[in-house]
């Protein structure tokens, strides 16, 4: 029978008092685990998409839903821009740019978006073939890894894509009279948005919504069914002639095709190409973002909302730690005979001291443990509706450097609620109270 | 051995109670007489070392205690002064066995709980050794009190009143226990009392 025993074994007594601390404790602990944890995860989602892109450059709207639709894949598109307006970046020959990738987008498979690019984009977000080939001919699609995982789909299977960046339950989107695509390739896994893109070339969209093969899309910006799409004919889509093959070069393409943004790298980042983005958005109808920025601005509202998380969070560990004090505290009063009796049977004052401050850390501790398990635990719940609605990888399993702080600290509530009954109990006059009958 | 010296103490500024001195040799059973408000509660805590006197001296075999550190009197108490209280306290959160246990712990020595078991048999509680301290009737309190108060063979018990709330054939029960365990151990018993039916069974007295 230890100190550490008997701390536990009269915490244990009062079971009611002890559940209290211990719950508003994990409360507490549990809410700023999870926003540690989520924001963690955000982050890192972000980072790793960043990809090295400079400037996103697509049609007019809000600068954020530009980034967050052509690099994260979370958000609806701003429109289309025509290839007239998008050639120049595209040029390998434009003197500040020192590569660019074609984005096109607006429909999906299964939820996984298709996207209309070039090869290149393998290369900035370090993409590698682990099975088959690259796309090279229109309706071939190379898949990523985590498309091909979750939907089970192997080299050679065929799909036929669906309107919008999701599909919608019970809305059948699908272009039904389109060509097929079929897989080619399966990329390795890169921990990236390329993970859940099905990439193929931006010609295979103009094929699948053209009525006759011809550029027919008007850089209309009417919304369909709150969808922005690529091109806007949903007529009966047919195939024209000649939509395999290799095609051509989007500088070679006619200027009336539509795309829907261009992520740009500059190859230095001097005046004149960070005067780019203000060029384009002041004399042109495209609109350019740069991703830092705006991701900056994103996570200034969300950390808006983090913040009074946290505030919530601390009072939460305030009151908790407040409980442990009263219920000490108060629980010293039914104890005086015994915390008497101890020094009588030979413990110190130091001895009483240390068994009340072993009480309150227990209390901490144990609030502490509960509160990581019930932080992960909500974590990998919210990690499973966050990859239904968005795809990105969230779990609740990982751990992280700040959650040893948490458990410091917690310890440290612990005995600062706790000093003052220690002290207390240390001064208990044993022949006074044993006196008393 | 246990002896004192020109002990007195005083309650704040109330007019000091001066005690008499006392000399018990080891294996002598003692009865500390006196009417109530007399001091004899007061004298037993300064024979425990519960309270430091204001004068004069309590010394135990070759330790004079009252000279002693806080924390090294606490030891000493722990390990050679058995102290049974007129009512029964326990650590209530634990059972009877680890009650002793801790206080074994306590003194500094290591729980043998062969000693915890024979020491409740002997007093007849040892079929309670797992019970909690608030399961026991109030003779099981005491008999589990007195185990408490012997289990580190110490060389003087203290009992305050052992008797005042028992009727005649639980007091001649009480106070054979006490003698037979202090026999056990060679330990000097002091009993504490106003109880008179104990003048008889007790042939040295002291009186306040």
């Amino acid at each position: 029978m230890n100190l550490l025993q008997l701390s536990w074994k009269n915490i244990a007594f009062k079971p009611l008092n002890t559940l209290l601390s211990i719950v508003l404790f994990a409360l507490g602990v549990g809410l700023v685990a999870l926003l540690l944890l989520l924001k963690d995860q955000m982050e890192e989602n972000f980072d790793n998409n960043l990809a090295g892109v400079d400037l996103v450059i697509g049609a007019k709207g809000s600068p954020l839903q530009l980034i967050l639709s052509s690099m994260y894949h979370i958000d609806a598109p701003t429109g289309n821009i025509s290839l007239k307006e998008a050639r120049p970046f595209l040029n390998p020959k434009h003197p500040l740019i020192e590569d660019a990738v074609p984005l096109s987008m607006g429909d999906n498979y299964r939820n996984f978006r298709i996207v209309g690019t070039t090869q290149n984009i393998l290369e900035w977000y370090d993409g590698a073939i682990s099975e088959g080939k690259v796309w090279e001919q229109n309706f071939e699609v190379s898949i990523g890894a985590k498309v091909a995982n979750d939907l089970e789909l192997k080299l050679g299977d065929t799909f036929k894509s669906s309107h919008g960046v999701v599909t919608d339950e019970g809305v059948d989107m699908e272009h039904e009279d389109a060509e097929s695509f079929k897989v080619v390739g399966i990329l390795k896994p890169t921990g990236t948005v390329l993970d859940q893109l099905i990439l193929t070339t931006p010609q295979s969209f103009w094929l699948v919504h053209d009525h006759d093969g011809e550029a027919s899309a008007t850089a209309d910006e009417h919304d369909h069914e709150g969808h922005d799409h690529s091109t806007h004919d949903h007529g009966d889509h047919h195939h024209a002639e000649g939509t395999s093959g290799k095609p051509k070069s989007l500088l070679e393409e006619n200027e009336e095709k539509e795309i829907t943004s261009v992520l740009v790298k500059f190859k230095g980042h001097n005046f004149q190409a960070l005067n780019m983005q203000r060029s384009i958005n002041e004399n042109t109808d495209l609109q350019a973002a740069t991703p830092a920025i705006e991701i900056n601005r994103l996570f200034e509202l969300v950390s808006t909302v983090e913040q009074v998380l946290r505030a919530l969070a601390i009072i939460i560990i305030f009151v908790s730690a407040l409980s442990i004090f009263i219920s000490l505290y108060s629980s010293l009063r039914d104890r005086r005979y015994e915390l008497a009796l101890m020094r009588v049977m030979g413990s110190s004052r130091s001895k009483l001291t240390m068994l009340i401050i072993l009480e309150g850390l227990l209390l901490a501790f144990i609030g502490c443990v509960v509160g990581l398990l019930i932080g992960h635990g909500g974590m990998e719940v919210l990690s499973m509706s966050l990859e239904d609605s968005y795809r990105y990888n969230f779990s609740g399993s990982t751990f992280l450097p700040e959650e040893a702080v948490l458990i410091i600290s917690a310890l440290v509530i612990g005995f600062i609620a706790s000093i003052l009954p220690a002290v207390q109990a240390s001064r208990t006059d044993i022949s006074e109270i044993l006196g008393e009958g | 051995m246990l002896q004192t010296q020109g002990l007195a103490y005083s309650y704040g500024n109330s007019e000091q109670l001066h005690f008499p001195d006392i000399e018990c040799k080891s294996g002598e059973h003692w009865l500390l007489l006196g009417q109530s408000g007399s001091g004899k509660t007061t004298l037993l805590h300064l024979l425990g070392g519960l309270r430091s006197p204001k004068n004069g001296m309590v010394k135990i075999e070759d330790t004079v205690i009252n000279k002693l550190s806080s924390a090294k009197l606490d030891r000493f108490r722990g390990q050679n002064i058995g102290i049974i209280f007129q009512q029964s306290h326990f650590v209530r959160s634990i059972s009877v066995q680890e009650n002793l246990a801790l206080s074994q712990k306590l003194a500094g020595v290591r729980p043998d709980y062969q000693r915890i078991k024979e020491i409740l048999d002997q007093l007849n509680v040892g079929h309670k050794i797992k019970s909690s301290t608030r399961a026991l009737s109030v003779g099981e309190q005491q008999r589990v009190a007195i185990a408490r108060a012997l289990i580190n063979k110490p060389k003087i018990i203290l009992a305050d009143e052992p008797t005042s709330a028992l009727d005649d054939r639980n007091t001649t029960q009480v106070i054979e226990l006490l003698e037979e365990q202090a026999r056990a151990v060679d330990a000097i018993l002091l009993i504490v009392t106003h109880d008179n039916r104990l003048t008889n069974i007790f042939d040295k007295q002291i009186h306040l």
